[in-house]
């Protein structure tokens, strides 16, 4: 068998979900080739030809890979992916854009979002916004899997010794072109990698207080998260929501501020480490997936617990400083 | 333009999903079905079209059992002129429905096809994607502003990390998110007119397609519930039990 890992970068660096995705391709068994496609990113590619178990990383340097356009990237791994047992991409909307473009070129079935590997052509994943568990068998000769990133832990960035390889291949559409794009700029770690999550629901009452959330996630560096029902209501953009519709998380801590919990929520973050939920009303759904439930005012606890942790985190400093 | 619009019969997703106890699938025995709450983004975006005075005519497509046609009917009652039903036993894949929906096109000749991004029940999110592909056509996946130019359409995207915007040509295909628009409610007089537009019945075989299953699904299980943990009395037990017992900060 032999695997193809299609890469996900920003050009510059190697996102995490690439890592776990190689990780999942372990589990498969059998050759893991890497493909990073984009303009720019031989660095990408060489950082990548170190990650634990690669055995070669293809770099297609190319304008028309600069923006991951489904269109171009999905002829260009469909053409080298059928000499492959298996392609996997991480389930970002990156790859969720191109890989069903790649299956349907090939003429197979994909499986999407897997959250395990039971065997080389069987695998688990979430059905029914994760309320259910679905265990599926490919009989397809070439599989074609979206992985859900925070389902795997990442394999080791460091000590494999793959080697880099170009490839000329160059796939323009001219049906499709990139216009721009706009990130959110934050200084807080992204999302869907931060060990510590701190989110906001409805009971945050309005925009401005989440910067309550901030300055503890600042303490703890946390990333910020928000409800459906925060974002809906307009108090924070819609690329913090933690959902089933939004991001999904799996931190080893996630503290849950005024949301009830909705299900739709409960779908983004069950697979936290440790939840904590704040809230006021103690019937709120949100207490029955919690490990430790604090049924108070979030307004009385945030700054309280802000100075809480300040005091832990002054405590913990030698006593030299 | 023409525009298509792709529906999905889902169950409705205010209700609570049950595995079967043999664990071969979930239980749709009884359930209330609805439309799929993207597809009806899809439909509410193709009629705005129409009402801005962009599209001059809104297909709507739906593949399945006869039920289907309930949500074809509630489609025509948003807005949409007429409906198609695939008929097809159950519901198949979405590299099948692909195909079903490619046919459709080369029928139809739509300048847009808009689907919703992912069924809320088998959570996919490939069938737009794939018919881009079989079609040649570009695409515009988890859509949050559509804006329609001569012979191209603007679509902004929810990305990771944030927004992307992409210029394609016609046809083209766009696949919904859930901030596009909000969906109206259907009047009664709308609902009562919806009974009497046409509702086309084809099937695969008349569309040339061979619909297969290469996916098998082998089991459906509960996933593992997490059980409620403790209570806390404040915030200073809150942060002691994070330190010294979960051992998380």
């Amino acid at each position: 068998m032999s695997i193809l890992v299609v890469a996900e970068h920003d050009n510059n660096a190697v996102d995490p979900s690439t890592l776990k995705t190689l990780a999942a391709a372990q589990k498969i068994g059998g050759d893991i080739e890497v493909l990073v496609a984009g303009k720019g990113c031989s660095t990408v590619a060489e950082n990548v030809a170190k990650a634990d178990g690669v055995k070669k990383v293809m770099l297609a340097d190319n304008e028309a890979y600069e923006h991951q356009l489904a269109e171009n990237i999905s002829e260009l791994v469909a053409d080298l992916g059928k000499n492959y047992s298996h392609i996997l991409a991480p389930a970002t909307t990156t790859g969720k854009n191109f890989m069903p473009r790649v299956a349907a070129l090939l003429d197979v079935a994909q499986v999407s979002d897997i959250i395990s590997v039971e065997s080389d052509d069987t695998f688990k994943r979430p059905i029914y916004a994760g309320n259910a568990i679905a265990t599926v068998q490919s009989e397809d000769n070439i599989k074609v899997i979206t992985v859900r990133a925070t389902a795997f832990d990442a394999v080791a960035a460091e000590g494999g010794s793959g080697d880099v390889e170009s490839i000329d291949s160059v796939f323009n559409n001219d049906k499709s072109e990139f216009v721009g794009e706009q990130l959110a700029e934050s200084e807080r770690p992204d999302l869907t990698a931060a060990e510590i999550v701190i989110s906001g629901g409805r009971g945050m009452q309005n925009g401005d207080n989440f910067h309550m959330l901030e300055d503890i996630a600042d303490k703890l560096g946390a990333a910020v998260g928000a409800s459906r029902a925060a974002v809906d209501a307009g108090f924070v953009p819609n690329d913090m929501q933690v959902g089933q519709t939004g991001k999904i998380v799996a931190p080893q801590l996630y503290v849950a501020v005024g949301i009830s919990g909705a299900i739709q929520h409960l779908a983004g973050m069950k697979d936290s480490k440790v939840i904590v939920a704040i809230n006021k009303d103690e019937e709120a759904p949100i207490f029955q997936v919690a490990d430790y439930g604090l049924v108070a005012d979030l307004f009385d606890v945030l700054p309280e617990l802000k100075e809480k942790l300040k005091n832990t985190f002054e405590d913990s400093l030698p006593a030299s400083i | 333009m023409k525009i298509l619009v792709a529906v999905k019969r889902v169950i409705d997703y205010n209700v609570k999903v049950r595995v079967k106890p043999d664990q071969s699938d979930v239980d749709l025995a009884n359930v209330k079905m609805a439309l799929n709450p993207f597809c009806e983004i899809a439909v509410e975006e193709a009629v705005r079209l129409k009402e801005a005075g962009t599209a001059d005519e809104v297909v709507v497509v739906s593949i399945g059992p006869k039920a289907v046609q309930e949500q074809l009917r509630t489609a025509l009652a948003l807005g949409a002129d007429r409906a198609i039903q695939v008929e097809t036993d159950d519901m198949p894949d979405s590299l099948s429905a692909a195909k079903i929906l490619k046919g459709v096109v080369e029928k139809e000749g739509p300048d847009m096809v808009i689907l919703g991004k992912q069924s809320i029940d088998s959570d996919n999110n490939q069938t737009g994607q794939m018919l881009g592909a079989l079609t040649g056509m570009p695409q515009g996946t988890f859509a949050s502003k559509v804006e329609v130019g001569d012979g191209f359409v603007n679509v902004t995207r929810e990305i990771d990390g944030g927004l992307q915007t992409v210029k394609l040509n016609l046809p083209a295909i766009v696949t919904t998110d859930l901030r596009l628009n909000e969906p109206r409610y259907a009047s009664l007089p709308n609902i009562m007119k919806a009974k009497r537009k046409p509702l086309e019945t084809t099937s695969p075989d008349e569309l040339g397609v061979e619909v297969k299953r290469t996916i098998k699904l082998l089991k459906v299980e509960t996933p593992a519930e997490r059980s409620a943990g403790v209570k806390v009395a404040d915030v200073d037990e809150l942060v002691d039990k994070l330190k010294n017992e979960a051992k998380v900060l």
